[in-house]
């Protein structure tokens, strides 16, 4: 495993004590947390574990994704645009890398169930899918606005042989799944693992699952060597809870040539207040385990995101994240949902690749960069594809009309 | 009063401590007061305040319904402290149970200030371990407070070790794997986490996670130092006052029946 100077100390704390993570867990919680620390480190220092990891990846998820580059795009906006295209992976997102690592994980733990939550259920269909190709037992949190709101991915897990408990407790929507997950998890933590979506949550989990997602970097940053002789001058992805973008961003952290922005969703715009631009807002909080950035009240109370996108709508986000906005490594910006919508008609008639609208956001910003560095390469992650995000475009856009 | 106190007066009597918990501004702030009175009246010896969170992962659907239903109201963390300082005037000990993040928003050291203000007792803290707790810890001892920290069955011994050094007025052992106002604590199932955290302090070890009847207190007496009891208070308040009289009786009745 190799590290950037970005990494988190062994309890979890990105930039020490005084930075962001670390584990804010209920004692119930802790020797499971150990215990899976000690596996992952582990199974991260045994070659057959990690050579199985690749070899699964490889066949069954299509790993690694190209590196394209986005010619009629670049054109029209004057700087070179290249694409990893984390669309192609097996169901469609970078999810799926981190579900079979957590997965495999699992196995090598001994134990036989796993629970998961889920947003627009992408992660939860991931979960479903390695689930079901290792054969675990699946449970998956899904706020019950979720629910009805994704009724297309309910029926894919179900498919998948998972079982979908809607969550109406709170918003009902992401962070309550995430807290109904928790709260399986401290009755049944001896036989169960719980596989946590992005890369937030009590250590080990953000550093766990960069380091499954870390692939989608690796690959970009040899691919670009190899393909075009140089490094990036910048590199771009959307940032919901994190495991996108910092799998992009940590084979690029100590190339200080490349500058290095994350996306978060802007929804009606910053200034309205109805946002998931959780690193833009800057307010320091615990949430879901971790010291980070949240959207809250004064008196400490989660706020509501707001998001045309599922996958970008939560209030808080990812640790390393924090850190990397705190010792400026990395720039976050919001980009709106009206930006996001018009980036994903765009790519979708200029290269014939309809994005998921999280990566969209990502297209959006990078375009923004774009237009202050004429001639420069922008190697942007395009994290998931659209299919899952038609009913949304299909409302926005007044799609659906035959002439 | 202190909570030590507390706990050895019972002790003294040769009963466990019945601590009950409310959640603060449930039905409404004063609502809320009315009801911890009546807690104090029917003969808790500690008292226990929720402070209402957005994301409580340790609380189960009923407590979880109350919490909302009192943010919805609009309580507020300086509500809280009002209902706290309302109650202690009683001069029954009386702590707040909290998530930890609405404590950082205040600011630790102010919090722990005005609730020393207030004349509470100290937290009981269900989402930090004292390994991730120090600034709560050096507030705590600044202000003579108490820290109530948890232990689990899943509790490795020099967890259990670490956590009791680190705590004050008494040590909180959930009586099972889960979260509140689910399953059913047995004397067979705590018995073993509190021997092995009686090996390490000489702090009263309460019981709760778990516990709904008098029946039950009275089993768990004989084995713990003190018998908390959440839930069944909560759903009790539900259908009133009356009821929630009737509830903490029986309690009271069943920890002095070990
Ligand atoms: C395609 C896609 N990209 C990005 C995200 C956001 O998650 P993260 O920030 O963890 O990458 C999601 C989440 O569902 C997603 O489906």
């Amino acid at each position: 495993m190799t590290v950037s100077s970005f990494d988190a100390d062994e309890r979890g704390w990105f930039g020490g004590a005084e930075g962001f993570g670390g584990r804010f867990m209920p004692e119930a919680l802790v020797a499971a947390l150990d215990e899976l620390t000690v596996a992952w480190q582990e199974a991260m220092a045994d070659p057959t574990f990690v050579a199985e990891f690749e070899q699964i990846l490889r066949e069954y998820a299509g790993v690694p994704s190209p590196l394209y580059l986005a010619d009629r795009l670049s054109e029209k906006v004057g700087a070179r645009i290249l694409l990893k295209r984390e669309d192609l992976n097996h169901t469609g997102a970078h999810k799926i890398r981190n579900v079979l690592g957590q997965a495999l994980l699992t196995k090598r733990m001994g134990k036989t169930r796993v629970i998961a939550e889920t947003g627009a259920g992408q992660h939860g269909v991931a979960s479903a899918t390695a689930a079901a190709y290792f054969g675990l037992d699946c449970t998956v949190y899904m706020g019950s606005v979720d629910t009805k709101r994704q009724a297309l991915n309910v029926a894919r897990m179900n498919l998948l042989g998972a079982k979908v408990v809607a969550v109406d407790s709170g918003s009902a929507t992401l962070k309550d799944a995430i807290n109904e997950a928790l709260r399986d998890w401290v009755a049944s933590v001896d036989h169960t693992a719980y596989l946590f979506g992005t890369a937030a949550g009590p250590h080990p989990f953000p550093s766990m699952v960069r380091e499954f997602c870390r692939g989608i970097g690796d690959e970009a940053r040899a691919q670009v060597l190899e393909q075009y002789g140089a490094l990036p001058d910048a590199i771009a992805a959307c940032v919901g809870g994190g495991s996108n973008a910092i799998g992009l961003f940590t084979a690029f952290l100590d190339d200080e040539s490349v500058d290095i922005y994350g996306f978060e969703a802007g929804g009606d715009g910053y200034d309205t207040g109805r946002h998931a631009a959780t690193i833009y807002a800057g307010d320091r909080g615990v949430l879901h385990g971790a010291r980070t950035f949240v959207l809250q009240d004064e008196d400490g109370q989660t706020i509501e995101s707001h998001s045309i996108s599922a996958g970008l709508d939560y209030p808080g986000v990812g640790p390393q994240h924090a850190h990397l906005a705190d010792v400026k490594r990395a720039t976050y910006e919001p980009v709106t949902d009206t930006e996001a919508m018009d980036a994903m008609a765009l790519l979708a008639r200029t290269e014939g690749i309809i994005p998921a609208i999280e990566s969209a956001h990502a297209l959006a910003g990078a375009l923004r960069v774009a237009a202050d560095r004429p001639g420069q390469t922008i190697l942007v992650n395009l994290s998931g594809r659209g299919d899952k995000d038609m009913g949304t475009a299909l409302e926005y856009f007044k799609l659906g009309e035959t002439e | 009063m202190s909570v030590s106190t507390a706990f050895a007066k019972a002790k003294a009597d040769g009963r466990a401590a019945l601590v009950g918990y409310l959640p603060a501004g449930y039905p409404d702030v004063q609502g809320g007061i009315d009801a911890l009175l009546a807690l104090v009246d029917a003969g808790c010896d500690v008292i226990e305040i929720g402070l209402p969170y957005s994301d409580p992962v340790m609380d189960g659907p009923i407590i979880q319904a109350a919490a909302q239903k009192a943010l919805e109201g609009g309580v507020r963390t300086k509500d809280v402290l009002r209902t706290v300082e309302a109650v202690a005037a009683t001069g029954t000990p009386t702590l707040i149970m909290t998530y930890w993040n609405p404590v950082e928003k205040y600011g630790v050291e102010r919090f722990a200030a005005d609730l020393a203000n207030a004349g509470g007792a100290g937290l009981i803290t269900p989402d930090v371990t004292p390994d991730f707790a120090q600034d709560w810890i050096a507030a705590a001892d600044a202000h003579d407070l108490d820290k109530v920290f948890l232990v689990s069955p899943s509790s490795t011994d020099e967890r259990i070790a670490m956590t009791t050094a680190a705590s004050r007025g008494f040590v909180y052992a959930t009586g099972i794997m889960g979260v509140t106002g689910t399953t059913q604590a047995t004397a067979a199932g705590v018995a073993p986490l509190i021997e092995r955290t009686k090996a390490t302090t000489d702090l009263p070890v309460g019981v709760g996670v778990g516990v709904s009847t008098g029946a039950q207190a009275a089993d768990l007496a004989a084995y713990a130092d003190g018998v908390i009891v959440g839930s069944a208070l909560v759903r009790a308040l539900g259908e009133g006052l009356p009821a929630l009289t009737a509830l903490t009786e029986e309690l009271a009745a069943g920890v002095r029946r070990a």
